[in-house]
């Protein structure tokens, strides 16, 4: 039984990774979109990204070294990415559910990563302390996600606003994370469950001979089966968000010879857009249909 | 508020799926009163008839009925074709990335909604709801894009792909001003201004669709005569020229617009419609520019007079046509920069959106008006005289300048110079709010949609202003709202028209130049003229 569990925590883990190198490759692989940023840039000089200034506001802004500014990404970065900053300013309603949603997630992946070092350094001095921190990050990840998941699904399932913008899978999704965790809090509670340090080494090391409390292994197969999933839904959004913010809206690179080497190349396709207007025959390029004008008659053109 | 279900959008019947009313509107400031009733006038009974006006009682396109069922199954066909190429690299590589992220990350939260001011002033009416168009461009992806199929539906909802969907989705796609301040609050980067953006493209590129005065009477204008307004370039020399008589009458100095100078330092871009409706406009940019030194040109060669670029909203192709235009026109008189006048729109266009498609000699620099009058006011090359503008005065952010270029603070370094009593509207800068005629609303005034402007688009706006000069509503008090963009005024013009402000308030609109103009001591006092234009 044991193993069976094993075998599908493993092969979440692996279709999880899967999912989210693929998601990389797939955005990476776009084009080179037309720039569409919005400010404020966070990367830009400190004394323009107070007001949300850009460059532009510098006259003959071309001349000048652009100075990237890591800093003032790290600043509006950090706060996002572990504080949900910018839900806190426009949706505080949604923060109070979400957040401790997420933070449940990031405590649970720390939890992951403290057992697993621990286990490896269980012969040093190191390898106790990490896995009693590895055990509160474990406790306080499955406790608030199961609250803050089933705060969501409650919001997800009662609010009006949201009647239009919820399906089946919506709740399922949040339902699904909720209640992984809450069994294998009740099967740790009630169950005979192994101490934390001894399931990371039997995880780690292949050892089906543990015995686990059935609500454990069934909260187990849960969460490994969601976890296997979120990287082919919406939820792979810490995956989009790399490219929603460095690649779309901080995206103010002026053009170059890098750039212009690919615009290049994209001049090239043959774009087969059938409105009149267009000129496109599925024949000319972009740079053939750019450079006529529809509104000169064809003879004239000539 | 009627209750409206994304699946309404397929409805067959004729009534439209929610009408707004005046007591649901969002309530404007004490002195004006909305009334009850519908929040505008209802449609002629033939546009009903002959037109697809299903969706909010007002109609922006005139899009003709189909005649039959058969009709109805090719134009399906031809939109759900476009869909397929809006996600495909070799037709829309230009948004393609913005655009997948937005329809596959989505969580539907919500956040964005009340950053909308289409959905506060409509009373949250949710057909005006940032989301609600792309919910139904988002079932349409999944459905036949990513040819999903149970788990799918499952997953992202389902919906009728017919006629009328198509029919009221093209309307919908113009009722957002792509303004993207839903945009700028989304947790996680989701864009529902870029869907609006990108449906109006799969109308216009693939079917042949788009509103009437930012296609024909715009773009194509544009691209056949020079000008969307229509002017030859022989015309808009003459224009100029009286401009430049009136100038020079007006402030006692010698106005002169330099044309077709061959080596100058910019190529001045004017938004033709400036020339027409607000000559003082060129011709204060004429008056500074001489006063500073400056070497300047304006171009005579076609479609390099008039820096509108409505392709912007609605037709990559169009948008890219009169780009390249541009910059030829800065290319062969040799200029080393281009100056881009109070036009917000002509601002993102070229300064942003066609930065990468422009190669080689074609990539002249482009600058802001509003930096480089900075920089002249900063000089000390002007004599200014602040106490020349002692009334109260309040500053429009025009999007396309401010939160889509990050040009926020040169226009305020110049105004707290020459203007005592400014002050600034809440929010301001990059949370601005759009003036309600973004992306060709200023210029679209088909039916009774100018009245949904006034009503619903304008609405926030008309608040912000309101509430600046709170403490000075008096009519005896003159008061100026400072709109560095010409799209703006245009909407501002009708806006404070149809609620009455210069009677009321005596609150007039105008550019920027003209207050550094009305500054400026060389001036005969009096540049400004108080009169409702």
């Amino acid at each position: 039984m044991t193993a069976l569990v094993f075998l599908i925590v493993y092969a979440g883990i692996l279709i999880f990774l899967v999912g989210c190198i693929r998601r990389v490759l797939q955005y990476s692989r776009t084009p080179l979109h037309l720039r569409w940023e919005l400010y404020p840039v966070s990367h830009e000089a400190p004394e323009r990204v107070r007001h949300g200034g850009s460059y532009f506001e510098e006259s003959e802004w071309w001349k000048k070294e652009r100075r990237p500014n890591l800093a003032g990404e790290l600043r509006f970065m950090i706060p996002e990415m572990l504080l949900l900053k910018g839900l806190w300013e426009f949706n505080r309603k949604l923060w109070y559910r979400s957040f401790p949603f997420h933070l449940g997630l990031y405590l649970l992946f720390g939890a992951a990563v403290l057992c697993g070092l621990g286990t490896i350094l269980s012969g040093f001095v190191f390898g106790h302390p990490l896995l009693v921190v590895a055990r509160c990050f474990a406790w306080g990840g499955l406790v608030l996600t199961t609250l803050g998941g089933a705060a969501l699904f409650w919001r997800r399932l009662t609010d009006p606003e949201l009647r239009n913008y919820t399906n089946l899978g919506d709740l399922v999704n949040v339902g699904a994370f909720a209640l992984a965790c809450a069994l294998v809090i009740l099967g740790s509670v009630v169950g005979d469950m192994v101490p934390l340090g001894a399931f990371a080494r039997a995880l780690l090391t292949f050892g089906f001979s543990i015995q686990l409390p059935a609500m454990v292994s069934a909260g187990l197969v849960l969460g490994s089966v969601i976890v296997a999933y979120i990287p082919y839904t919406h939820m792979a959004h810490f995956v989009a968000k790399y490219f929603t913010y460095h690649e779309v809206r901080w995206d103010d690179t002026p053009n170059n010879a890098k750039i212009a080497a690919k615009v290049a190349e994209y001049l090239t396709y043959r774009p087969t857009w059938l409105a009149p207007h267009i000129g496109a025959d599925g024949l000319k390029t972009w740079a053939d249909v750019v450079t006529t004008n529809p509104a000169v008659a064809p003879e004239v053109r000539k | 508020m009627k209750n409206v279900d994304i699946r309404d959008i397929s409805r067959r019947d004729q009534e439209p799926l929610a009408l707004p009313q005046k007591n649901e509107l969002k309530p404007l400031p004490a002195q004006l009163s909305s009334g009850e009733g519908p929040a505008f006038a209802p449609l002629s009974p033939q546009t009903v008839e002959k037109c697809e006006c299903t969706l909010d009682g007002t109609c922006a396109l005139n899009l003709p009925r189909p005649k039959s069922r058969e009709e109805e199954e090719v134009l399906v066909r031809k939109f759900l074709t476009g869909i397929e190429k809006l996600f495909t690299k070799e037709n829309n590589w230009t948004f393609l990335q913005p655009l997948l992220l937005t329809m596959e990350h989505c969580t539907r939260c919500q956040t964005c909604s009340d950053s909308c001011h289409l959905y506060e002033a409509s009373g949250r009416n949710e057909l005006y709801r940032p989301t609600f168009r792309s919910e139904i461009l988002r079932r349409i992806y999944f459905k036949y894009v990513k040819d999903g199929g149970v788990l799918s539906r499952w997953q992202h909802g389902d919906i009728e792909l017919n006629w009328p969907m198509v029919a009221r989705l093209a309307e919908l796609a113009y009722r957002c001003n792509l303004c993207r301040r839903c945009a700028q609050t989304c947790p996680i980067g989701a864009d529902n201004g870029l869907v609006a953006h990108e449906l109006r493209k799969v109308f216009s590129m693939e079917m042949g669709i788009a509103a009437k005065a930012i296609h024909d009477n715009g773009s194509m204008t544009q691209l056949k005569t020079g000008s969307s307004t229509g002017m030859s370039p022989a015309a808009v020399k003459d224009n100029v020229e009286f401009i430049d008589d009136e100038m020079s009458e007006k402030t006692g100095l010698e106005v002169h617009t330099p044309w077709d100078v061959v080596g100058a330092e910019y190529l001045v871009l004017h938004n033709a419609g400036e020339i027409l409706a607000w000559p003082e406009n060129p011709g204060a940019f004429a008056v500074i520019l001489n006063a500073a030194g400056v070497s300047w040109t304006m171009s005579s060669e076609l479609v390099g007079y008039d820096s509108i670029n409505y392709g912007l909203w609605y037709d990559d192709a169009q948008f890219a046509r009169v780009a390249l235009k541009h910059m030829e026109a800065a290319k062969n008189l040799k200029v080393k920069k281009v100056l881009i006048g109070e036009c917000g729109h002509a601002h993102k266009a070229l300064s942003v959106i066609a930065d990468r498609i422009l190669m080689g000699e074609l990539n002249i620099p482009r600058e802001s008006a509003l930096t480089v009058l900075r920089d002249i006011v900063v000089s000390g090359k002007l004599n200014l005289d602040p106490s020349r503008n002692d009334f109260p005065v309040t500053l429009h952010d025009p999007c396309n300048i401010v939160r889509l270029m990050g040009v926020v603070e040169p226009q305020r370094e110049i105004l707290r110079r020459i203007a005592p009593q400014f002050r600034e509207m809440e929010p301001h800068g990059v949370n601005n709010y759009c003036c309600g005629g973004g992306s060709g609303f200023a210029i679209m005034s088909p039916n009774n949609f100018s009245d949904w402007r006034f009503e619903i688009s304008g609405r926030k706006k008309l608040e912000q202003v309101l509430t600046a000069f709170g403490d000075c509503l008096d009519p005896s008090i003159p008061k100026y709202v400072c709109a560095p963009c010409s799209n703006c005024k245009g909407q501002m013009r009708d806006l404070f028209a149809y609620w009455d402000l210069w009677d009321k308030h005596k609150i007039l609109y105008g550019g920027l130049v003209e207050l550094i103009v009305n500054a400026m001591t060389d001036v005969k006092p009096g540049f400004l003229e108080w009169e409702w234009h």
